[in-house]
């Protein structure tokens, strides 16, 4: 089977368990979580130089900070089936005693997390630090961030944007999920972003896009071609045009199932739109 | 009865900066973030020794905060240094969220804090920190009472796997603990042995209470007096051993009454020991400007009132 087929298999199964994992528990976050599917299976199937395991402190490998911390379905369900834990335990999601809690954290020592996030606008923070301590440690991995369009509403983004341009933190790559939606409607409506690729550049960040978010093969070549962009003096910020809610065709260009769950015939049409390819948990 | 002798008024702000810089030399983890702030927190020595450990984050204490809590992955000690109402209130989502839930070991050092900060008046006086602080769970919660007592802290925060909020200050106050002194978190130092009430302080108030336990043992009052430099975990045994034996308790911070060490103290005798107790704290009040010593006096926070205080509850056992 070639490549790309295997990885568009692996995307719409963790659209499956996406749309299980809220269903059962009635809550939780599927639209965001549903368009930056492509992103993390390309992150974790093709970028991220991953060691065996997991340990806090990610010597010498590739670290990934999650900032908008609500899609943690999508997050939960790529970990698990790249190895971090075991894909079952997706069943546990937003259950009481579950290390799986509605937003990610490390607090119940979840593999693959590294720290909480939820209260949105302090990824990108922690992730300059992460890669502060790369350069100390004379670690030349690369650190990723990924952040919604809507947190960029909140000022310790532009404090920590700031900070990573003028202090040369350039092994950092933050993605930016443009999808144009927020809980209360689009970004436009809320309240408008303005041109992200001019801000970003004012900032100081050396900008790029991804046009096609929502297709396996773009998110690669742009991951790829970001990495190739680090060590230059510049912070990376990948503008990653994604639809919200893609895949499920009644979820898609909408803010409506931004933190809403299917009901039982809602699940089975997005399940019947997203046939289970690697066996379902 | 004990003396102790004022060695050379010093700042514990500076105790910080010393302790820092033994820091830099002894612990290669240990790295430093500062957000504007490096003159009144006293980094420049550890930044002179350890320039690639330091981190200046500029005028944004929430990005230094998340910094921070990314450093340690990598296995970093970071201390954030700046004032303690920005080091507390102006950051406190980071902290919980990046910091204490997620059980990064990160030291927040905070400076100026309470009245004694002085002139600058109450948008810089904090008096809600030390309640801020331990709220949150896991947080340890320090806030040491001289000179020496402040570098010992900081270089003995630095052992401890944790998050950590070390409270000290502004202005030049008495340096009366041994230099060489052990630090151990958590537990009390009995400064004064006494029978008729026990004088339980913190900060820059436990030189108040030694000076008002001479005072009152001019008027044959015997004051026991208990340093408490950490308020969370609270050395609840050295606290009720000692009202066991006098029977009532002054508290005294330089902080609200509201959340500060008198309300832990209070959860500690209320359900172990009922006991009369009174507060030497501000009373739910903005501090205002004017010199260290004027708003103390002012505010109720020295000698003379803990003295007063004792008096008063010891007759009501």
């Amino acid at each position: 089977m070639p490549k790309t087929q295997q990885l568009e298999d692996f995307v719409t199964q963790v659209r499956r368990d996406i749309l299980r994992q809220v269903h059962k528990v009635n809550s939780g976050h599927p639209g965001g979580s549903l368009g930056c599917t492509e992103f993390f299976v390309a992150l974790y199937q093709e970028i991220l130089e991953r060691k065996d395991g997991f340990d806090m402190d990610g010597k010498e490998e590739d670290l990934f900070f999650l900032s908008n911390g609500h899609i943690s379905p999508v997050f939960y369900s790529v970990l698990a089936r790249s190895g971090y834990f075991p894909v079952e335990e997706l069943n546990t999601f937003r259950l009481i005693n579950s290390r799986l809690q509605g937003h990610p954290t490390t607090h119940e020592g979840l593999p693959g997390i590294r720290i909480a996030s939820g209260s949105l606008g302090q990824g990108m923070s922690v992730a300059i630090g992460a890669a502060q301590a790369k350069k100390l440690n004379n670690d030349n991995h690369i650190v990723y961030s990924l952040h919604g369009d809507g947190e960029l509403q909140e000022g310790q983004i532009w404090e920590a944007a700031m900070y990573a341009s003028g202090k040369k933190v350039d092994n950092l790559i933050s993605t930016i999920d443009l999808n144009g939606q927020q809980i209360d409607g689009s970004t436009d409506d809320v309240l408008p972003l303005g041109s992200l690729r001019a801000k970003f550049e004012a900032f100081g960040w050396d900008v790029m896009e991804i046009k096609e978010g929502n297709n396996i093969t773009s998110v690669i070549e742009g991951l790829k071609e970001a990495k190739t962009r680090t060590g230059k003096g510049k912070p990376v910020c990948i503008l990653m045009h994604t639809v919200m809610g893609h895949g499920v065709d009644f979820m898609m260009h909408t803010h409506a199932w931004h933190g809403k769950a299917p009901n039982d015939e809602q699940l089975e049409i997005g399940l019947a739109q997203n046939p289970e390819t690697l066996g379902d948990y | 009865m004990k003396k102790y002798i004022d060695t050379g008024k010093k700042d514990t702000r500076s105790g910080f900066g010393s302790g820092l810089e033994v820091l830099g030399k002894t612990n290669e983890n240990v790295v430093a973030l500062c957000a504007d702030l490096i003159g009144s927190l006293k980094m420049d020595a550890f930044i002179a020794n350890n320039p690639d450990r330091f981190f200046q984050i500029g005028i944004a204490e929430a990005n230094m905060m998340g910094i921070a809590a990314g450093l340690t992955i990598g296995g970093k000690i970071p201390f954030t240094g700046t004032f303690a109402n920005f080091s507390t209130g102006r950051v406190y989502d980071q902290i919980r969220q990046s910091i204490a839930y997620s059980g990064k070991n990160v030291k927040i050092c905070a400076s100026h804090a309470g009245l004694t900060l002085g002139e600058d008046g109450a948008t810089h006086q904090i008096l809600e920190d030390i309640g801020l602080m331990k709220m949150l769970p896991g947080m340890v919660v320090i806030n040491p009472c001289d000179y020496n007592q402040t570098k010992a802290a900081t270089i003995a925060i630095a052992d401890y796997e944790g998050p950590v909020y070390l409270r000290f200050g502004r202005p030049k106050v008495a340096n009366f603990t041994p230099e060489d002194q052990k630090f151990e978190i958590g537990k009390a130092v009995h400064l004064q042995e006494g029978t008729d009430v026990t004088i339980v302080a913190t900060g820059h108030l436990v030189w108040e209470a030694l000076l008002a336990a001479e005072a009152l043992q001019e008027k044959g009052i015997s004051a026991e007096v208990i340093n408490i430099h950490t308020i969370k975990p609270l050395d609840d045994e050295a606290i009720l051993n000692s009202v066991k034996k006098t029977g009532c308790i002054v508290t005294a911070e330089e902080h609200n009454f509201l959340g500060g060490l008198g309300e832990s103290v209070s959860r500690v005798l209320a359900q172990n020991h009922p006991t009369p107790q009174e507060f030497i704290a501000t009373n739910d009040t903005f501090g205002e400007s004017g010199t260290p010593g004027q708003l103390m006096e002012k505010y109720g926070l020295n000698a003379e009132a803990i003295t007063n205080a004792a008096e008063k509850v010891i007759k009501r056992k």
